[in-house]
């Protein structure tokens, strides 16, 4: 990333995010102003006025017009600061006529994007640069919260309703994409990345769909695949206590299931507990609901790639 | 006001209390005070319980803060750590700063601002004292049995979804609303029924003022936390659909229920806060407050329009653009009420005579923090900039600048100011200052690096973090330990002072204000006669050089 052109704020990647830092900047500035005075006023006061013997506190008096001007000189700054807030709100809120419509759905612990052409990809999704986006969100499960700090955009995913949140990204290159609204064990884990490219790269992956980098083993996109589908934030890879088994060893282990049947991990099952994760449920982790995941069969032998190198 | 006798006529029984014998003596035994009557006692039982809370909660921070310091894992695993963050919410708002001012200073301070004997209610106020304690006991074993995972907010359906114990909490919450609201009935009949002879609304204290305005918001706002959590229980434990859309439920409802009372209670925190500054600012610039009537409806505008703001919690939770920006617009205005304050009592430092012991030390830096945290919620009101900073931790440093910045500056200031009144002693005033030093660095290391990460991005909430926010949780966390140092050398302070302190004279700040005006410690009866005012609590220029003594 270059440097960031502000200590306070992120970099700014969306044609809006510039008119939303200007407020901030034009609030922080009053606000810096406003505090110096108070604080100098009160500085010179504890100086300036410190008891001293003899010397009395001058009596108070009425100021109607200094209690006047006051009250109603903020109210005027006031009004100032939310017409032009609101004014930038609504252009942020009114997606442009035409914005590429990308669906969003949030589920614990995962993003997963699905574009015009019907194809889902979880934690990443790629979007042509200079061109108005639509996210359209909701949730599976619980409140979460789509937020691109780099657009300023952040928008509730609601389970039962849509929301949406839109922008035109400006720079090429990675946007991050938080969970804000807390929904759990890994709410920190819950990230994805956007990916602003150009038309033509856009297009074409549209076409082909998603596939591992050129010349990529399969253990290695596995690997990243497991980052991505937020494999992560429920399955550990150190063997540690996670909401998921681990996958420390997992390939051929023996796992015992709630309904008292076992198996040893192999193919089959990688491949079911993906698709349909509720078919068998490892006896010592029934409290927790892993959701189904449409994904390729490609994405599956590399995942199991993967799972054999741990 | 006329002079005000505290010695005492000949008593001739012994059996009865001596109305006029100091209130800690009049009676003894560990029946004494859990049946007590007297607001003093019972103001000095919630004090207790407050700071016990207050500890609690604190701990709960550092804790989280711990974890923090490093990324990943540091001591505990996520699920620990959800309930490490939702306890401290939790105790902090339920089981201590809603009570603190009101139910530990005010019951003691109130009744004697008056002239009264004591509260309107005295046996409803001793009731008030054990619903908060059982409703505590429900939120106490709420921790040990599994704990709370769902942030003090309780948001759906995460709340009615998860297998933490989530009801015994909730239920904490409902029981313990009931002792804020009868303290809050309590509160307005006293001020309006048992006033001294002489004590015109005109010359009440602002504290009195700020509590009654506190004692509305109360009594109005609190029965509607009380339906939600009842509501959400419900949810929970029949499978009632009101908030989970899977049983045909609305989860936004339950924001807009919850935040119904939430908005209203951040006024339930700050405005006692307020009127404890007006005392001690009076006292410390020998000067009565600028602009006395304006200050004081100022606390009542907040009480009024703190009801019409809810919505500002939710302006990106998938509501509409239409009522966005009427709640912008009518969170604006709220500040308009609080800035009034801030001028006035910068007006009243403006050629006073001003005096910078301890309490007011505590005074100042509220009006410092408080201006900071007033501000960077004008950044929160304005929609578009809300629309990046909602759910980042620039939020949670704006409610910890007017919540500690402003309510616990209040509270502790006013436990410094009001100290000799209530146990006779002082305290060690070198010590208190360094005490202060600490705290005041300790708080703005704290939270001026959780405003930084905030604004470039960092959700709150988190567990885990991003390494480019690494730099900031460290020095937020390192503030912490130095906050939590001021705070440790206070609490040793105030011990110091109970077992060794010197004896307190009547009158140690030379206030003009009535509760100074009778002994230290006060009397059973507060007064030995019932007074009669011929002048206000700031009316340091009619106030006689005995009234003023120090001695």
């Amino acid at each position: 990333m270059t440097t960031d052109p502000n200590f306070q704020l992120p970099q700014q990647l969306s044609t809006g995010a510039a008119e939303v830092d200007d407020l901030y900047m034009f609030v922080y500035w009053f606000s810096v102003i406003f505090t110096a005075i108070i604080v100098g006023v009160m500085l010179y006061s504890i100086v300036k006025f410190r008891r001293r013997p003899g010397v009395k506190a001058a009596p108070v008096g009425h100021n109607l017009k200094l209690e006047v001007a006051w009250t109603v000189i903020p109210l005027f700054f006031i009004v100032v600061l939310f017409h032009l807030g609101f004014k930038v709100y609504v252009h942020n809120a009114v997606a442009q006529e035409g914005a590429l419509e990308i669906r969003v759905r949030g589920q614990k612990w995962r993003w997963e994007f699905e574009y015009p052409t019907g194809m889902r990809v979880n934690g990443e999704v790629k979007i042509p640069v200079n061109k108005p986006v639509k996210f359209v969100i909701s949730s599976e499960d619980v409140l979460h919260s789509f937020f691109v700090p780099g657009a300023r955009a952040k928008k509730d995913a609601v389970p039962g309703m849509y929301s949406n949140v839109w922008f035109t990204p400006n720079t090429k290159g990675p946007m991050q994409v938080f969970c804000a609204e807390y929904c759990g064990t890994s709410h920190s884990g819950m990230l994805a990345t956007i990916h602003v490219v150009d038309d033509a790269e856009f297009q074409k992956f549209l076409k082909e769909g998603e596939g591992p980098e050129p010349g990529e083993e399969p253990a290695a996109w596995g690997k990243r695949l497991y980052t991505k589908n937020a494999c992560n934030t429920c399955h550990s890879i150190d063997g540690s206590k996670s909401p998921g088994p681990t996958w420390k060893g997992i390939w051929g282990r023996d796992e015992t299931f709630t309904d008292g049947g076992t198996i040893k991990v192999d193919e089959n099952y990688v491949k079911e507990s993906i698709l349909k994760p509720q078919a068998k449920i490892v006896s010592t982790f029934v409290t927790t609901q892993m959701p189904p995941y449409t994904i390729s069969d490609k994405q599956i032998d590399a995942i199991i790639a993967y799972m054999k190198t741990l | 006001m006329g002079a005000v006798s505290t010695t005492a006529p000949a008593r001739s029984h012994a059996d009865t209390p001596d109305p006029n014998e100091n209130y800690l003596k009049a009676t003894r035994g560990i029946a004494s005070w859990l049946f007590t009557l007297d607001h003093k006692r019972i103001g000095i039982m919630y004090l207790v319980l407050v700071l016990i809370a207050f500890a609690l909660g604190g701990t709960f921070a550092l804790l989280v803060r711990l974890e923090l310091f490093t990324r990943g894992r540091t001591l505990m695993d996520a699920d620990m750590y959800n309930r490490m963050f939702t306890l401290h919410g939790v105790v902090m708002v339920f089981l201590f700063i809603i009570p603190s001012i009101p139910a530990a200073l005010g019951n003691f301070v109130l009744p004697i601002q008056l002239g009264a004997k004591d509260v309107a209610f005295p046996r409803l106020n001793l009731m008030s004292l054990y619903i908060y304690a059982f409703g505590a006991c429900f939120a106490v074993y709420s921790m040990v049995d599994g704990a709370v995972d769902t942030g003090w907010t309780f948001y759906t359906p995460y709340s009615t979804t998860t297998n933490s114990a989530v009801i015994p909490m909730v239920l904490g919450a409902f029981i313990m609303g009931f002792s804020s609201i009868l303290t809050g009935v309590n509160f307005l009949v006293t001020v309006h029924k048992l006033r001294a002879p002489g004590q015109t609304w005109t010359r009440l204290s602002l504290f009195t003022w700020a509590l009654y305005a506190t004692s509305i918001i109360q009594v109005l706002a609190t029965p509607v936390l009380a339906i939600t959590l009842l509501l959400l229980t419900m949810e929970r434990f029949l499978g009632l659909g009101i908030f989970d859309p899977k049983l045909g439920g609305d989860p936004v409802l339950f924001q807009h229920f919850f935040w119904f009372y939430s908005h209203p209670a951040v006024y339930i925190m700050i405005v006692p806060g307020m009127g404890v500054v007006n005392e001690i600012l009076s006292t410390f610039s020998r000067r009565a407050i600028v602009g006395y009537m304006f200050v004081a409806m100022s606390s009542l505008a907040l009480a009024l329009l703190g009801f019409l703001v809810w919505g500002h919690h939710l302006f990106v939770s998938g509501m509409s653009e239409y009522a966005t920006m009427v709640f912008s617009a009518l969170t604006f205005l709220v500040a308009i009420p609080s800035g009034v304050k801030v001028f006035n009592w910068v007006a009243t430092l403006w050629k006073g005579s001003i005096r910078l012991e301890s309490p007011m030390l505590y005074a100042l830096s509220f009006i410092f923090l408080f201006t900071i945290g007033g501000l960077t919620g004008l950044f929160l009101g304005v929609l578009a900039i809300d629309v990046h900073l909602h759910d980042t931790y620039f939020v949670v440093a704006h409610f910890h600048y007017v919540m500690v910045g402003g309510t616990v500056m209040g509270f502790v200031g006013g436990l410094h100011y009001w100290w000799p009144k209530i146990t006779g002693k002082l305290y060690d005033e070198k010590m208190a200052k360094f005490a202060w030093f600490f705290v005041f660095i300790g708080f703005n290391v704290t939270f001026v690096a959780q405003f930084i990460m905030g604004s470039r991005g960092m959700p709150r909430r988190y567990y885990d973090y991003l390494p480019e926010f690494e730099i900031f949780h460290k020095t937020s966390t390192i503030g912490s330990w130095i906050l939590g140092f001021g705070f440790l050398t206070m609490a040793v302070m105030f011990v110091m002072s109970l077992k060794s302190g010197k004896k307190s004279t009547r009158n140690p700040w030379g206030s003009a204000a009535l509760e100074w005006q009778t002994a230290t410690p006060p009397p059973l009866a507060n007064f030995v006669k019932v007074p009669t005012l011929t002048r206000g609590p700031y009316d340091y220029h009619l106030a006689t050089e005995e009234e003023l003594s120090e001695k």
